[in-house]
């Protein structure tokens, strides 16, 4: 058995942001634990630019975001294990983890699950028909051009309008293939404005809103797609039936923050994000165990997952050095348009200034969201237009959070 | 003549109405002055960052990302991927390497590093 303070679970952008700030934070003995060859996660695949507007007010691509970081923890001298899958984490927080050396035992004083999420696949949407070649998820595709430079298909349908569709049907388009249709099933797009401008638009794809793949075509290849309109409960209208030829449906359809280890734990997970609950500390129900970035709710921003994983890295450091004990918590609930507020828990023990992070549940105009105690309206934000695509951030101030007993509720409402 | 125009200069995306009067562009609906510059910009001479990757002559299934290094004329973005498309470069290389010099008015350069 190896001991160390902090083990970091993953080594993307969150589990790289909270090692460094776990390690600025007074704590020198912090470890990285990561799948890949290479730290960086994800971003080495997100070639486009946009990422590091809101951190370092320029306009940077995955691979150079990640750089940034790993030089850091590179700078810090932070340990880092390559190609290390963990497999599970005990309540007593011992790590089990596997590499090319066999298996290897951490007992850690605080754990920081850092460990991203995963694609919505085909399994998930009960699409009819055969199982033909030529169906990917759109992050799939991506690292396949992106990082192992293969060609995925020539025709193309994407369903699902989030980011990484938009960015793949940009993608494909550039690389020479011809992208007949972008499908979403919902009446609104879930990516980013700049995403619709910059990768649809600009390349004349069309969006197709309330618009499915109800059947897959083809044997060895895929064929072509029927796509058809769908009603407002999702109920597919049988006379909009239409049938598109292509050789490649890429799938872009929700994240999923990847938690087996979560609950391996011991974790509850919340039914919204699917990501563990946690308080403003980052930490989870279990003392010392942080959890920050897409496993713990899924990001619009990258800038936004660094943010947040400093936050539980400076508490995990905290934490090991007998900084952040005890306390009374309370609940934070979202009520009226708001699907989910994070933390879900604060902690009223040497608090400081608090973010809420949260989502709107479908698109509005116009909005006043309040933050409440009780009677009590701790803040109050308006907004001309809050999409679900992105994340909605309220500042509440300590002074506020004296003396309080209620749980904090936030909502919203049209004006 | 009326334009309506996303600005994609952040994540917020605000609505812009732009209108072309006598040679000139005026913008509305833009909420920071980095949006109106982006309205005249796009009326006038609409500029795009094209990314894109490079194949690894010396190592196997290996691309090295790369981006321009200046925006390029949103009509040139294919006449960029022809170029960057057949091109190839040996590894070691570094973040910031020019890799193919002076495309339509930019260079392409590095994202990635390979060692």
């Amino acid at each position: 058995m190896i001991n160390h303070d902090i083990v970091v679970v993953g080594g993307g952008p969150a589990g790289m942001a909270a090692a460094i700030a776990a390690y600025d934070n007074g704590v020198r003995d912090v470890v990285i634990l990561d799948r890949e060859k290479n730290l960086g996660g994800i971003l080495q695949q997100c070639i486009h630019n946009g990422f590091g507007l809101h951190k370092f007010g320029e306009e940077l691509t995955g691979p150079e975001y990640a750089n940034i970081y790993s030089k850091k923890v590179a700078e810090r001298g932070i340990e880092v294990y390559n190609e290390t899958t963990v497999t599970d984490i005990s309540k007593e927080k011992i790590i089990t983890a596997t590499n090319s050396n066999g298996i290897l035992k951490i007992k850690a004083k605080a754990v920081i699950l850092a460990m991203g999420c995963r694609e919505r696949s085909r399994g998930a949407l009960n699409i009819a028909g055969t199982r033909p070649a030529g169906i990917y998820s759109a992050g799939t595709a991506q690292k396949l051009i992106n990082c192992e430079g293969y060609s995925v298909g020539e025709r193309v349908v994407i369903l699902g309008s989030g980011d990484i569709g938009l960015i793949m049907a940009r993608r494909m388009t550039l690389e020479g293939a011809k992208v007949e249709a972008v499908c979403e099933l919902m009446s609104y797009s879930g990516g980013l404005t700049r995403n619709i401008v910059q990768c649809l638009n600009d390349f004349n794809i069309p969006l197709y809103l309330s618009t499915t793949v109800v059947e897959i075509h083809g044997e060895e290849r895929l064929e072509g797609v029927t796509v058809a309109k769908v009603d407002s409960k999702n109920q597919i209208l049988e006379d909009t039936k239409r049938y598109i030829p292509c050789d490649t449906l890429l799938l872009s359809v929700g994240l999923i923050p990847e938690n087996e280890l979560t609950r391996s734990i011991g974790i509850e997970l919340n039914n919204i994000t699917n990501g563990a609950e946690v308080n403003q500390n980052r930490q989870s129900n279990i003392d010392g165990v942080f959890a920050c970035g897409n496993v713990l709710h899924v990001h619009d921003l990258v800038d936004y997952v660094s943010d947040e994983s400093e936050i539980a890295g400076k508490s995990a450091a905290k934490y090991v050095n007998g900084q952040l004990s005890g306390g009374k918590e309370i609940d934070v609930k979202a009520e009226n348009g708001i699907r989910y507020v994070l933390p879900q828990k604060i902690n009223l023990e040497n608090t400081e200034d608090i973010a809420l992070l949260m989502r709107v549940d479908k698109p509005y105009d116009r909005v006043q969201i309040t933050v409440k105690a009780g009677e009590v309206i701790l803040a109050n934000v308006k907004r001309i237009r809050a999409v679900p695509g992105e994340m909605e951030k309220i500042i509440i101030k300590k002074e506020g959070l004296v003396n309080i007993c209620d749980s904090i509720t936030v909502g919203l409402e049209e004006i | 003549m009326e334009r309506n125009i996303t600005c994609i200069i952040c994540p917020r995306g605000c609505p812009l109405i732009c209108e072309i009067k006598c040679g000139k562009v005026y913008v509305w609906g833009n909420t920071c002055p980095k949006g109106e510059q982006y309205g005249k910009d796009e009326c006038l001479s609409p500029m795009r960052s094209v990314t894109s990757v490079l194949r690894i002559s010396n190592r196997d299934d290996t691309m090295v990302s790369v981006k321009t290094s200046v925006p390029v004329s949103k009509y040139r973005i294919f006449d960029v991927m022809q170029k960057i498309r057949f091109g190839e470069v040996a590894a070691p290389v570094k973040i910031g390497d020019v890799l193919i010099k002076d495309v339509f008015g930019a260079d392409i350069i590095a994202t990635k590093e390979i060692n």
